[in-house]
């Protein structure tokens, strides 16, 4: 009998338990639940920056989804390409083209012979300090940019990591010189950079380029263009180095979002640097005769002198700096 | 092939932390970096939530497509790893990267970034299965193991998941169907998006390997 009871009651106890197990296996979805897979909140995006509490000492890792990686992702892979591409050929492009019609700007009636100190040894070490680690970083920051695109194909992955590496330590580290030799040039030329007048003229006739006589409106030691270089240079200058600083010391000040916004802005800077100094190089070496002894040697010829900087000539020719005496005065006291 | 997904239910996580102790220990993870961390959202507050997250492994990655060294590669199972060979420590990844994956030691001074290092879903890197210069490199191969992802298999409540993309999805639509609600499987739209099955790829895109 209790060999039959037995079977009995798990059955009883089984038949009751059978609806909260029913109910468990096969509960009915309510009016609310959702009865495809797209409506389980599996793909619907988060909207915004979504960030919470983390128990481990590092607060920037609460972070928990940030889409603003998207459009820096678009920025770093498709605008910086094209504004730095633009930036770099096309003011070559324009200059080949210059070159070819215009040709090397002459010094009207040869040169004299006679040599005029433009810049002294310190003028032209702060030019040159700047001007390397400028290169040297503008070159640099091309191969992190570019060099995927352009050198992996053509010396491979691990050669390309040792360039990078490399690059990226050169990167850092020029930024020292460059920012010595920017507060030199500051000091240095900042009071013969101020606007004047007569700037206004050398402007409207793009310092003579437009007038097919060849005439060069009358400047002081720096005339517009150099004036605008060197304040491109220096506020470019700065931007770039304080952008560069803080992306160097990751965290030190801004957040991600911050350095997002930091890289693009010292990308867009370095493009629009790396266009001006091309046009300053080109004007410095093959576009003007007797332009590049001003850095070069810091002795520029006396025609020359009177072409493109006559007011500046005077007053050299005023303080006894422009004849032969002088110069060898200059040179001795150096 | 599956398609290897992390799943993390947010209706689940007790924010115990287990899994980011987990991860720290089985791949003898140096301080200061955290391939894994649980974020609380709403901290205190009614419909407060916590998240384990660590690298989804998207398709289309974003650290893929900005790093200019192109370190990283797909496994044929959906993971995505990275070369500590030929990282250089950018940090491009990280400002690209939604879920703020990628980990760097400091190497220099002024906080200068070391090689990346993330979450490798238990896979190890592109060295030798289970060999001591992939552990010390990118820490333990449970994948070649026949393992799942160590977080996920000791997750106490089953809020977080690791898997084929395709049975985790079928297993947070049958709780969300039976609880009649979800709050989301956090990062899936963000990682995978409509299109599932993202192709493998390696660095140079034609399957040349890891380095």
């Amino acid at each position: 009998m209790t060999k039959l009871l037995r079977p009995l009651l798990v059955l009883f106890v089984l038949l009751l338990a059978a609806p909260a197990v029913q109910a468990q296996f096969y509960q009915t979805p309510g009016p609310t639940s959702p009865t495809s897979k797209d409506e389980v909140q599996l793909y619907q995006t988060p909207d915004g920056k979504l960030s919470g509490r983390v128990s481990i000492p590092d607060a920037k890792l609460g972070v928990l989804v940030q889409p603003e990686g998207r459009e820096w992702r678009e920025f770093r892979m498709v605008w910086l390409k094209i504004i730095a591409g633009a930036l770099i050929l096309g003011p070559i492009a324009v200059l080949a083209i210059f070159y070819l019609i215009r040709g090397t700007i002459r010094i009207q009636g040869g040169r004299s012979g006679r040599p005029v100190p433009r810049f002294s040894g310190m003028d032209r070490f702060a030019h040159w300090t700047t001007a390397v680690s400028f290169l040297l970083m503008a070159l640099t920051g091309l191969i992190l940019t570019f060099g995927r695109m352009l050198l992996i194909p053509l010396i491979g992955h691990p050669n390309f990591t040792m360039l990078a590496e490399a690059s990226k330590y050169m990167h850092n580290f020029f930024s020292v010189p460059f920012v010595l030799g920017l507060l030199m040039i500051f000091v240095l030329w900042v009071r013969d950079n101020i606007p004047e007048k007569a700037d206004l003229v050398w402007l409207k006739t793009l310092g003579g380029v437009l007038s097919k006589s060849g005439e060069h409106p009358e400047a002081g030691r720096f005339n517009a263009g150099q004036k605008g270089v060197f304040w491109a240079v220096v506020f470019g200058g700065f931007a770039l180095s304080l952008t560069g600083f803080l992306l160097m010391m990751p965290f030190a000040v801004t957040g991600i979002g911050g350095m997002q916004i930091l890289h693009v802005a010292h990308g867009v800077v370095a493009a629009l640097m790396i266009a001006l100094i091309i046009g300053h190089i080109y004007i410095g070496t093959i576009g003007m005769e007797g332009a590049f002894d001003a850095m070069g040697s810091g002795v520029v010829d006396e025609n020359w002198a009177k072409d493109h900087h006559r007011r500046w000539y005077e007053e050299q020719l005023r303080n006894g700096q422009a004849n032969q005496d002088g110069r060898l005065r200059h040179h001795a006291a150096e | 092939m599956a398609r290897m997904k992390f799943l993390c239910d947010a209706e689940r996580c007790i924010e115990c932390n287990a899994c980011v102790t987990a991860c720290k220990n089985e791949h003898d993870i140096p301080w200061g970096i955290n391939r894994r961390r649980v974020i609380t959202l709403k901290d205190g507050v009614p419909g407060e939530r916590s998240i384990s997250m660590a690298c989804m492994h998207c398709n289309d990655p974003p650290c893929a497509a900005v790093c200019p060294v192109d370190c990283f590669y797909q496994t044929a199972d959906g993971v995505v790893l990275h070369s500590k060979d030929l990282c250089i420590g950018c940090g491009y990844c990280f400002y690209a990267c939604p879920f703020g994956a990628p980990q760097y030691p400091q190497a220099t001074n002024f906080g200068g970034r070391g090689k990346m290092d993330k979450c490798t879903f238990c896979t190890g890197g592109p060295e030798e299965d289970n060999t001591m210069e992939e552990y010390q490199k990118y820490g333990t191969n449970r994948l070649a193991e026949g393992k799942l992802p160590l977080c996920a298999e000791m997750c106490s409540t089953r809020a977080l998941m690791a898997g084929d993309g395709d049975v985790l999805a079928d297993i947070y639509k049958e709780r969300t169907v039976r609880r009649g609600y979800g709050s989301g499987a956090w990062g899936w739209s963000t990682a995978y998006g409509q299109n599932d099955r993202g192709d493998a790829f390696s660095p140079g895109r034609e399957g040349t390997g890891g380095s």
